[in-house]
Formats: C-alpha cells, sequence, structure tokens
C-alpha cells in the first residue's frame, strides 16, 4: 500500500521545537567539540603518543557510528524495506557526520601516523624482514592515499543519501518517484564501496597498529560492532525523541522491536566473528598470531578482555531475548546505552593495548599497564562533540521522518505478525 | 442400508465469507466468554489471535529451555569425555580446552533448539491429528480455498445450542449448522 502526498504523520511530530533541548544539540555539540580538542590537544605535548592513541580510539568509535549510520540506509534501501522508513531519516543524519569526521581524521593521517604507526619509521621497517616484505603496502604514501579514498566514498555516499532524501520532502509530483529510484539504485553499488572501504578502512587504521599481526577477519570484526550500534544508536535516538514528545504513534513500539531483534542478531554475529577469529589463532597456536591476544589478556587487561566478552555477548544476548524487553521503551533504551558503551571499549580494547604493550617492551619489565587519563575522556567528549554538531544541525534542518516517501504510511502502520 | 446412528454433537460452525468478517465475529466470540472454540481460515489472518483472545504462545519458553539443555549437555559431554573417561593431550592444550568445545556447544543449543521448535509447534497444536470433526461438515472443505469458519464446540462449558446458535447469527455469519462429532 503506498500513498501519495498527505499522510496521517503531524507536522509537531515530525519538527523540532526551537526551544526544545534537541534543537540546542548543534550549540551544545560545538561546546563540547571545542572543550574536548581543545583540551586534548593542550595535553598533546605532555604524551604525544597518548594523546594520538586516545584520539584514534575516540575517532574510530564515532566513525563507526557514522557508517553504521550509512550501513543502515544502504541496507534498507538496497532490501526496498518498508518497515524502516520512519528511522531512516535518523540514520541519515547520523550518516551526515561522516564528512566532518572524515576531517577529525585527516590529522591522524598527517600527524599522528609517526607517533601510531611504527611501520612509518624507515629505520625499523628496513630492519625488519616481515615489515620491509609488507612496505609496498604500508607506506606512507599509499596509506595517505588509501584513507583519503575512504574519506572520498563515505563523504560521498552520504553526501548523495542525504541530499536526495532531503529534497524528496519538498519534491512534488514525479519528482518524489525519481529520488526514491535515485537511492534505490545507487544502494546497490554502495553496498560494495562501503564494503571495502570499511575493511579496509579497518585494516589500516586499526590492525596496522600492530603491523606484523593480521586477520582476514578483522574488517568484518569492525562491521560486527557498526551494524550492532548502529541499530542500538537508533533505538537510543527514537526512544529519546519519543520520550521528550515527537515522533508519537509514528515509530511504535513494533520499530522497538525490529530494531531490538537487530540488535539481538547483531550481537550474536559480533559474537560469532569475535569468537571465530580468537578461535582460529588459539588454535593453531602460532606465536605471531597469538601475541596480539596474548598481551590484551595479560595484568591489566585481562578484566578489559573479560568485560568486552562478556559485556558484547552473554548480558545483551540473555536482556534482548524477551520479546517483551524489545518491545518496551525503557528496556530497550538501556540495551541501546549498554551497547554503544561496549562500542567504546571495544576500540579502546582494539587500540591502547597496542601503546601498553610498547611501553612494556621499552621498561623492560614486561608489565601491561592500563592507562586511561583525560585526555582519553577529552578526546571522546571532542569527537563525540563534532558528531553531535553535525547531527543536532542535520535533525534541526529537516524533518524526522521522510514526510515524502511514498511508502511513508506503510512504515507508520508497520506491525509485527 | 442401516439406519444413520445419531451421533454427538461436536459444536456449531458458522461460516464467513471475509476475513473482516470473521475477525470481528472472533472479538464477539471472545467478549462472550467462549473458552473452546477456534477459527479456521484459508490464509494467516493478521491479529486474528488478537481478536480471539489468545495468550502469548509458551513455545519461546519450550525453545529456550530445550537450547539452554543442549548446549551445557554438548559442554557437559565434551568435558566429561576429554578429562574422564578419556583425556588424551592434544596439541598441548588443558583436558578441558572449552574454547575448543564451543562449536559442538553452540551446535548442540542450536539441534535441541530446532527440535524444540518443531516438536514443541507440532504438540502444541496437537499435530499430527488423524480425524477431526470439523471436517464432518461439507461446506468446511472450503476452508483451504475462499471460506472462514468459526467453530464453538459443545464441551464448552457456555454452550447452549440455543444461545450459541443466537450469538454466531448475531456476527454475521453467513450460514451456520452443527457439526457431528
Amino acid at each position: 500500500m503506498s500513498s501519495h502526498g498527505a499522510t496521517e504523520v503531524s507536522k509537531d511530530q515530525v519538527w523540532l521545537k526551537s526551544s526544545s533541548l534537541w534543537a540546542k544539540l548543534p550549540i551544545i555539540g560545538v561546546i563540547l567539540a571545542a572543550a574536548g580538542l581543545g583540551g586534548a590537544f593542550s595535553m598533546m605535548g605532555a604524551d604525544p603518543q597518548h594523546f594520538w592513541y586516545s584520539y584514534l580510539t575516540a575517532l574510530a568509535t564515532f566513525i563507526a557510528f557514522g557508517l553504521g549510520g550509512l550501513f543502515f540506509v544502504i541496507i534498507q534501501h538496497v532490501t526496498r524495506a518498508g518497515w524502516s522508513i520512519v528511522v531512516r531519516r535518523l540514520a541519515e543524519n547520523v550518516m551526515i557526520t561522516l564528512p566532518a569526521l572524515a576531517l577529525c581524521a585527516l590529522p591522524v593521517v598527517f600527524m599522528g601516523s609517526h607517533e601510531l604507526y611504527e611501520w612509518t619509521h624507515l629505520e625499523v621497517v628496513q630492519n625488519d624482514p616481515m615489515l620491509s616484505s609488507k612496505a609496498s603496502y604500508l607506506n606512507e604514501g599509499f596509506f595517505t592515499t588509501r584513507m583519503l579514498t575512504y574519506f572520498g566514498i563515505w563523504t560521498l555516499l552520504s553526501v548523495l543519501f542525504y541530499g536526495w532524501s532531503t529534497s524528496q520532502d519538498n519534491a512534488t509530483g514525479e519528482a518524489i518517484d525519481k529520488k526514491s529510484h535515485a537511492m534505490r539504485w545507487l544502494s546497490a553499488p554502495a553496498v560494495l564501496l562501503f564494503a571495502l572501504s570499511m575493511t579496509f578502512f579497518a585494516f589500516d587504521a586499526l590492525m596496522s597498529l600492530d603491523p606484523h599481526w593480521f586477520s582476514t577477519m578483522f574488517g568484518v570484526y569492525y562491521f560486527a560492532g557498526i551494524a550492532v550500534s548502529a541499530h542500538a544508536m537508533l533505538a537510543l535516538l527514537s526512544v529519546a525523541l519519543r520520550n521528550s514528545g515527537y515522533l508519537k504513534g509514528v515509530v511504535t513500539e513494533e520499530h522497538n522491536h525490529d530494531l531490538g531483534k537487530l540488535m539481538f542478531g547483531f550481537t550474536v554475529f559480533f559474537a560469532y566473528i569475535g569468537f571465530s577469529q580468537y578461535f582460529l589463532i588459539w588454535y593453531a597456536n602460532i606465536p605471531e598470531e597469538t601475541r596480539w591476544f596474548a598481551y590484551r589478556i595479560a595484568d591489566d587487561f585481562l578484566p578489559l578482555t573479560t568485560l568486552l566478552a562478556i559485556g558484547r555477548f552473554p548480558l545483551p544476548f540473555y536482556f534482548l531475548l524477551p520479546r517483551a524487553i524489545k518491545r518496551s521503551s525503557t528496556t530497550l533504551i538501556l540495551a541501546a546505552i549498554w551497547i554503544l558503551f561496549m562500542e567504546i571499549v571495544d576500540m579502546f580494547w582494539l587500540v591502547q593495548p597496542v601503546l601498553a604493550h610498547h611501553h612494556a617492551k621499552e621498561s623492560g619489565e614486561h608489565h601491561m599497564t592500563m592507562h586511561i587519563g583525560a585526555v582519553d575522556l577529552l578526546t571522546i567528549i571532542g569527537i563525540g562533540g563534532v558528531f553531535l554538531a553535525v547531527f543536532g544541525w542535520a535533525l534541526k534542518r529537516r524533518a524526522l521522518v521522510p514526510v515524502k516517501d511514498p511508502r511513508l504510511t506503510e512504515s507508520v502502520t508497520f506491525e509485527n505478525f | 442400508m442401516s439406519k444413520p446412528i445419531k451421533k454427538k454433537v461436536f459444536g456449531l460452525m458458522a461460516e464467513y465469507e471475509t476475513p473482516k468478517g470473521i475477525f470481528h465475529a472472533c472479538e464477539k466470540v471472545r467478549d462472550a466468554g467462549y473458552q473452546k472454540w477456534d477459527s479456521y481460515t484459508p490464509f494467516p489472518v493478521h491479529n486474528l489471535d488478537k481478536a480471539m483472545g489468545l495468550p502469548p504462545s509458551i513455545l519461546g519458553w519450550i525453545v529456550f529451555i530445550c537450547g539452554m539443555t543442549g548446549a551445557s549437555c554438548g559442554m557437559l559431554l565434551q568435558w566429561w569425555t576429554s578429562t574422564i573417561e578419556y583425556p588424551v593431550i592434544i596439541a598441548a592444550k588443558p583436558y578441558f580446552s572449552y574454547q575448543a568445545f564451543v562449536p559442538v556447544t553452540f551446535e548442540l543449543g542450536v539441534l535441541l533448539a530446532s527440535f524444540g521448535a518443531v516438536f514443541g509447534m507440532l504438540g502444541l497444536n496437537r499435530l499430527p491429528q488423524w480425524y477431526h470433526s470439523c471436517f464432518n461438515s461439507e461446506r468446511f472443505a472450503r476452508v483451504t480455498d475462499d471460506k472462514f469458519f468459526i467453530c464453538i464446540e459443545a464441551s464448552d462449558p457456555k454452550y447452549d445450542p440455543e444461545r450459541t446458535r443466537k450469538l454466531l447469527e448475531s456476527t454475521g455469519a453467513a450460514h451456520i449448522e452443527e457439526v457431528e462429532d
């Protein structure tokens, strides 16, 4: 059932009032970004290495959130999904943070790479047979080119999808369908572009922190986190918006239920991917592969690894299992916040042990010490502020749902059977 | 030809033309407080369970218990065989290498959960069933084609030939008949 033009969605449900806190998100975001990034950059001099590792942790987290929005939009178009149209605009607003996050990533490429990546040091590479044989891929020129390519792809895709979707809001007549068809047409090649750019970004930015280690599953591992937090983000946003009086009767408990099901499903997917990566390395027991896990379960990092293992699978798995939990906004938002928090923990777990491992080797004591300092918090606040500012700007700029989507009614009246 | 034996009454069967008709009829029968009755449709009519006032299925719990039983039995089996019954050192790993046991634990969990789902579903639907009184009605054959039926069974405590017939008439049934057991 599709109906053009007027739907039963009333304007005050989908347009932010200028007095609401939601409308102030851009200002709040800018203040947080300035305070966080300002504070963090001012602390760079004291311990530049720690700063860059913290910066990369925060960046990888928020890029994962942004890519989550992009992933959701692409998948809904490529499967021509009807149920998700009422939350698609929220995903588009999350996705449009990618160009800004790409700008935040430029310092890593042009300033921080020497502090982060061992393979950028020519003298180390020359004396290391493994690194020198990887040098045709892991070298600064090619690295910069690749990173810029990923950012280009993400900017292009997010701007195109966002542009088409928001211009559909004001379109009339045939133009409405044309925008829908354009988005659907782009979504198929976008799947390919997204998968490749996301995978190789994970390889380049995160896996190459420890350039001796490699896992072909690493890209999928990063993706599993993206996918589960994408749905958690949408659940959090839609429930929070409803709690402040928007989207009532537009995003219903039926949409809660579906987002909950997807959070549950991708929680299992994450466990499958995370365990498979660990399992094969554990089984083969080859030192060059096992050491990546070995220093993550050593000393200070064992509790963190345990938290990740329990907090990313058994906990959300059993919590999200009952139907009532997924349908109730109160419990769903709890699960969503926990999953987003675990994404931060996961990125911390991917990045920070590498630095601790360097320190352990240099000090000669071989003790893995976990440092969580103000700079970790400030980078998360800073890049989170950038994310929030752009998201808030997009949220305020347009209606909260794609009001002219031909199948909006289908989505509003959607029910689980 | 022998004289037909007068059989016991199974219930009253009402026939409807549309999904909408049976949907509202179900609501009326539910509100009248009947317990032993069922609706029969050629295809799933969405939300008919709510119109009938059916409680949520307990199948989920059956699947959950079966799945957890399968998973714990899988882990227990491997623990027992590889540490007590036939301990062998493999690849210099401990006897109880739980990592290696995860795939089998998972498989057994899924297997028993699937058994729970399939056989639990069959059990709750009381299937397979070799005989059902509804088929004594000739009109009932069209339930697989284009007609919708409600049958209120005579074993229901509220069943009364007169009043139940009146109720079904008030729901807009196209045809009402008594079905033999």
